[in-house]
């Protein structure tokens, strides 16, 4: 019984937030603006004579995803400051981390956007086809998501009621990112260079079990961050 | 209905509840007066559970499903409206549709808030906004209803209605608890008065019939 009221309940959180990004779209706006800046400068800020696009492009695609998400989550808890309505869904008699879990679905479908956006404007930016490795690439691409997704989430919470909280943000996610984002870069890497799926599998079973275990982690330590 | 025993409650150096107890039953109204930085906000905060006390227990009948709350801030979403904030929150009540959709026409006619139903709050001034929460807070039908300086930013027709569906809440066995620094908003409202000063309560008593001008002055007399 309690399952599907937590998920129903983190579903209201999650259609409340997207609805509210939809209607402003501002973050979006700045996010989407953000990629193509990064990918111009990266583009024509480098000599593809010296490192090939191939080369190159994991690590900007990885950079690109990471940043992006940062400013997308940023905004996650900045939005229930608004008229304190974060002290009204304390307030209300449903399960913290089912705040977090309709917060955590929200920024994933967020990120998604971005992403779904990003890529194709990344294999016409720096040539690389991404359609004959499109599945494992879209599996790489949500594994590693759900990861630093989850744990931005949870640090987003953490830090929405400090002064810096934007600066606090990234200072506290970085070093979480390292593992799933080297893991990405490496993985994606081999999926351009065309090497068999057996060995970007070792890789997927990796982030799968970082999503997993930093999920589990964030649900049930979300609670003592909202705590006054 | 409504039960506070022995709060104690600080900040760092600062005592912001000390020994605080009283207990409400239905259809009674306690209003708490006291300066600014008296602890009014923290004890209200306390009673609804949103910060745990250092000692001492705060109870209400029902739990937090039986609590509403009307603060200075709306906690609504400005991009969304008036009617979408409402599903929102009642949603997290679980307040079933048949249900919903009756309270919320019920309280959008006494609020008259009819006609702004399908507004987006970032477009309301703030009288109407103070309604909208107001709405907010009562549309899982609350048998308790916590007030912080609930009559902030609205003009003296919106405070008045405000008063008026609070007595008539009242009479239907609802509990309210009342914090604001003016004396003359809400002494009418009160069954029991409260002063507060320095986290402790410096008086508390039954109103007995008296009127805003002798709560006042018996405010003053109990806080110089």
């Amino acid at each position: 019984m309690r399952l599907p009221k937590l998920l129903r309940h983190a579903w209201t959180v999650a259609s409340k937030d997207l609805l509210v990004e939809f209607r402003s779209r501002t973050a979006i706006l700045s996010v989407a603006v953000f990629v193509v800046l990064v990918f111009v400068v990266f583009q024509f800020g480098h000599d593809p004579t010296a490192v090939s696009n191939v080369d190159l492009a994991p690590s900007i695609l990885w950079v690109t995803f990471t940043f992006a998400a940062i400013l997308a989550m940023n905004r996650a808890f900045q939005l229930e400051l608004e008229n304190q309505a974060l002290d009204g869904l304390l307030l209300a008699p449903i399960e913290r981390s089912s705040i977090y879990l309709g917060k955590l679905i929200a920024n994933l479908v967020f990120v998604a956007t971005i992403e779904v956006i990003s890529v194709p404007l990344f294999s016409l930016f720096f040539n690389v086809p991404v359609l004959p490795y499109l599945l494992p690439l879209i599996a790489l691409i949500a594994l590693a998501t759900v990861g630093f997704v989850a744990v931005g989430t949870l640090f987003s919470a953490m830090t929405v009621r400090t002064r810096f909280a934007e600066l606090l943000l990234p200072v506290l996610l970085l070093p979480f990112m390292i593992l799933p984002q080297w893991w990405a870069v490496v993985a994606t890497g081999q999926l351009f260079a065309s090497r068999p799926l057996s060995e970007i599998l070792g890789w997927l079973n990796m982030l799968a079990v970082y999503d997993i275990v930093f999920v589990t982690l964030a649900l049930l330590l979300f609670p003592a961050t909202v705590n006054e | 209905m409504l039960l506070a025993e022995g709060l104690r409650h600080g900040f760092g150096a600062v005592r912001a509840l000390d020994d605080v107890s009283f207990g409400l039953q239905p259809g009674q109204t306690l209003a708490v007066f006291g300066p600014n930085g008296a602890g009014k906000t923290t004890l209200l905060k306390v009673l609804a559970g949103l910060i745990r006390p250092q000692r001492g227990r705060a109870q209400v009948d029902g739990g937090r499903r039986a609590i509403g709350w009307i603060g200075h801030q709306p906690q609504l979403y400005g991009q969304l409206t008036v009617r979408e904030n409402l599903r929102f929150w009642a949603s997290l009540y679980d307040v079933p549709e048949s249900e919903f959709l009756l309270r919320k026409d019920s309280l959008l006619v006494r609020l008259g808030l009819q006609d702004h139903e399908h507004r987006r709050v970032s477009e309301l001034s703030r009288g109407l906004v103070q309604r909208a929460a107001i709405a907010r807070a009562l549309i899982h039908d609350p048998r308790v209803l916590l007030l912080d300086e609930p009559f902030t930013g609205l003009d003296r027709m919106a405070a008045e209605e405000l008063r008026e569906l609070l007595s008539e809440d009242a009479a239907e066995g609802r509990a309210s608890v009342l914090v604001t620094h003016n004396v003359d908003e809400g002494a009418e409202l009160a069954t029991h008065i409260a002063f507060m000063r320095a986290g402790r309560f410096a008086h508390f008593a039954p109103r007995a019939g008296r009127g805003p001008q002798q709560v006042s002055e018996d405010y003053r007399n109990a806080i110089a």
